[in-house]
Parts: structure tokens; C-alpha cells; sequence
């Protein structure tokens, strides 16, 4: 009994602090796992978000945030919640954690609280934090599921800034609108880096309306996925 | 009387849930398999809504706010009390509907319980904040809003029912081609906004 007790504490002192399992729940969910176009979480939130890449940027640092230190938190605490209500105990521990951000960002950035209005409190809802809790945190050790709620975040944040990226550079001509390193890059006056008032190779150019309104987000989703699982073929939705 | 359809009918048809603000996308994909459990669930969003939503907008005003009961700016407890109000009607709701129609509660099965978890249901709640609504407004938008999501997941589920026999490249079959059929029907309901909800209200 006292042998394998040692044993036991020996395996747990060898196992790497950030080996190669840890380095995978980092990076899967970028690309094989991801959130968005595979597991299909927290679609809800995000897509209204996306019309430009400032917004964008700022709400997949808060969902990173939350989903990480959801995930610590509850896995901290995981042995002490009841099962049958441990959906109130995520929520509060949820809730607590985006109230701190949108305390945070009223605080800090008053104009992108202003944009981003209640999606920042959607984050609650966001399917992705939920589901990483009920998937991961409820059974893992804290330092793993901090890295997988991190991972999560991540994968997410990575898909809401590429479709901000495309839906800002041809719907508005610009990237980063609104933050300190605004780039304007083509458009009909001469603070643009493409004059198309003046330039004969661009004359024809005129910014895409449809980009801006919200629809453009599923349909630029809709063809990443489609890029995605041509590439990767297992992923593909045989039924 | 006026305000009430108005607000219906915007909160229905011109704003959306689902094809404008993009609210309650996690159940609208994953549930839009067959018309059948589509319109179950559809129905289940109405009722919550309509529920959660004049409470919700008591708790706010009567409780959280300056002039409230407690006399004091308590509106950084919004987003615990007002899930914690979803998360407990869902239950009610849920217990209600097994009590006085086993029927229904049969045809709704898991989807109540999930309900809870439904963006819509916080995210109206938190619209209905953002906006000033009054009470009548925000039943009128609980009800609409309802309406308007159950409208659009009938809709594509009744859609996808169809893609099924089409011949849809291997890589964009199922989830992808939900999106992009999703973003068609947003655009399609963009042509309502032409509608002028005044003249409902008798203006």
C-alpha cells in the first residue's frame, strides 16, 4: 500500500510541467479541434463582433480570459460541487468572471464597451466556456484545463480575427479602425494607401457593402470550413 | 396597444435573433436537423422568452437600478442575477409542463433544460437593458423575439431537410453548408426591413 503510494507520487513528479501533451492541448483546438468550425461552439456571440478587427481582437482576449480561468477555477473546484447543481455553480463562476471583464473594459476602453455592448455579456452564454468546462475542467487536473480553456480561446479568437481581417480590408478598406495603429489601405481619398480617386490600376474599386452587413460573417465562415475540411479530410461530415 | 405590435413585429421580422444579431447560433445549428424537433424546441425559446423576460426586466428595474428597492447602483450584479433567473424558470417552466401536459413536455424532451444555455434568452434580456424598453415593450419583445427565432429555425431546418438529396461538395456538406444557407436567409430577411412597424401602430 505504501509502495505504490510512493510510486504513485513519482510518476506525478516526473510528468513534464509543459511537455508534449500540454503543447497539444495549446494547439489542437487551433486547427484540428477547433471551436468554431468543428465542435461548433460559441458561433452565438462572436459573428456580430466581426465587422471589424479592433472589436474583434478585444473580445477574443476577454473570451480567452474567461474560458481559461473558468476552466482553473472549476477544476480547483471540481471535487467539491455537487453534480446536480454544478450548472449554477459554472454559471456563477462564469458570470463572476465576465462581470470582472466588463468592469475591466468600462473602465479602460470605454469606446470598444460602447461597440461591443451586450455581446461581452453573452460571453456567459458562450457555448464554448460551458463546453469546456462540462468536457475538460469537470475531469482534469487545474494546470491542464487552464491550458485547455487557454487553447479553446485561442482557436476561437483565431477564427474571429481571420473573418474580421477579410470582412474590415473589403468592406471598409481599412484594418484596425478605431485602435492605434489604424492602417487605411484603399479607398476613395488620399489619406488611403490606394487612392482609387486617382490611381489607374484601382480606378475600378469600390468597398463591398455586403461585407459589412452581419450575413458576411456565415458566409466567410462557411468557406474557411470549406477550406479547412478539403484540406483535412477526416473532418468531413459523412452523414 | 400600438407600441406592443410595433415592437412585435420589429423584434420578429427586422431585428431578427438568429439572422441579425446572431443570438442562440449553438442550438440553431446543432437542432436544425428535422422540422420536427426544430419546432419543438422553437416553441420551448417562445415561452422561456416570454417568461424570462418581463421578470428580467422587473429584477432590473424594480431591484438594480438607482430608484429601485434598495435605493443604490446594484447593476454589476445584472449578469448573475439574470442568468440565475433563466437558469431557475427553465426548471419552473420545466416542472410546470410536466405537471399539467405530459404531452408537451414529451415533444420538448431534452430542449427544455438546454434552454438555459441559449444565448438568445440572456442576450434579449440584455438587449432589453441596452435599449430602455418599457415593461409592455418587453414583453412585446420577449414574445417577438421568440417568434422570430422559432420562424428562422423552422425555416432551415425545413431547408436542410431538403439539402439532403442535393449534390453538395464532400468538404461543405452539413455544418458549412448550414452556414452559408444561414447567411442567404439573413440576407433575405434584410428585404423586411423596407417594412415600417408605425404604420401597425397606428401612426
Amino acid at each position: 500500500m505504501a509502495e505504490t503510494a510512493v510510486k504513485e507520487k513519482e510518476v506525478k513528479t516526473a510528468e513534464p510541467f509543459f511537455g508534449k501533451k500540454e503543447r497539444k492541448l495549446l494547439t489542437d483546438p487551433l486547427n484540428d479541434n477547433n471551436p468554431i468550425t468543428v465542435q461548433i461552439l460559441g458561433v452565438c456571440s462572436a459573428l456580430a463582433v466581426t465587422s471589424q478587427v479592433y472589436p474583434a481582437f478585444v473580445m477574443a482576449i476577454a473570451v480567452t480570459l474567461v474560458t481559461g480561468f473558468s476552466n482553473l477555477f472549476t477544476s480547483m473546484l471540481r471535487s467539491y460541487i455537487p453534480s446536480q447543481v454544478r450548472m449554477i455553480a459554472q454559471l456563477v463562476i462564469i458570470a463572476f468572471l465576465v462581470s470582472m471583464v466588463e468592469l475591466a473594459l468600462k473602465a479602460y476602453n470605454f469606446p470598444i464597451y460602447k461597440q461591443l455592448t451586450v455581446y461581452i455579456g453573452l460571453i456567459i452564454t458562450n457555448c464554448i466556456v460551458m463546453g469546456r468546462l462540462e468536457a475538460f475542467a469537470m475531469a482534469n487536473k487545474p494546470w491542464r484545463s487552464f491550458l485547455d480553456g487557454i487553447g479553446n480561446g485561442l482557436g476561437y479568437g483565431a477564427v474571429l480575427i481571420i473573418v474580421a481581417l477579410i470582412r474590415e480590408l473589403f468592406g471598409k478598406g481599412s484594418l484596425f479602425a478605431g485602435s492605434a495603429i489604424e492602417m487605411k489601405i484603399i479607398g476613395p481619398s488620399a489619406d488611403y494607401f490606394v487612392n482609387t480617386t486617382e490611381s489607374t490600376l484601382f480606378g475600378w474599386y469600390s468597398n463591398n457593402n455586403l461585407m459589412v452587413v452581419p450575413s458576411a460573417a456565415m458566409f466567410v465562415i462557411g468557406i474557411l470550413i470549406w477550406i479547412q475540411r478539403s484540406r483535412n479530410k477526416k473532418l468531413v461530415d459523412i452523414s | 396597444m400600438g407600441e406592443f405590435i410595433n415592437t412585435f413585429i420589429k423584434s420578429a421580422f427586422i431585428e431578427n435573433m438568429v439572422l441579425a444579431y446572431f443570438l442562440g447560433m449553438c442550438s440553431y445549428l446543432a437542432v436544425s436537423k428535422s422540422v420536427k424537433t426544430a419546432f419543438g424546441l422553437g416553441l420551448a425559446v417562445i415561452f422561456v422568452l416570454g417568461i424570462t423576460m418581463p421578470i428580467n426586466w422587473l429584477i432590473s428595474e424594480k431591484l438594480l437600478s438607482e430608484n429601485g428597492l434598495f435605493g443604490m447602483d446594484l447593476t454589476f450584479l445584472r449578469f448573475i442575477l439574470f442568468i440565475a433567473v433563466i437558469a431557475s424558470m427553465v426548471q419552473l417552466v420545466e416542472m410546470v409542463v410536466e405537471k399539467f401536459s405530459p404531452s408537451l413536455y414529451n415533444a420538448l424532451g431534452i430542449f427544455l433544460p438546454l434552454i438555459t444555455v441559449n444565448c438568445a434568452i440572456l442576450g434579449g434580456s440584455l438587449f432589453m437593458v441596452a435599449r430602455e424598453y418599457t415593461f409592455n415593450q418587453s414583453v412585446a419583445f420577449g414574445l417577438g423575439g421568440g417568434f422570430g427565432w422559432f420562424l428562422a429555425i423552422v425555416a432551415i431546418a425545413a431547408i436542410r431537410e431538403k439539402m439532403r438529396y442535393s449534390n453538395v461538395p464532400a468538404p461543405l456538406r452539413g455544418l458549412g453548408m448550414a452556414f452559408i444557407l444561414t447567411g442567404l436567409m439573413g440576407i433575405a430577411f434584410m428585404s423586411l426591413m423596407g417594412i415600417d412597424p408605425g404604420v401597425f401602430a397606428g401612426k
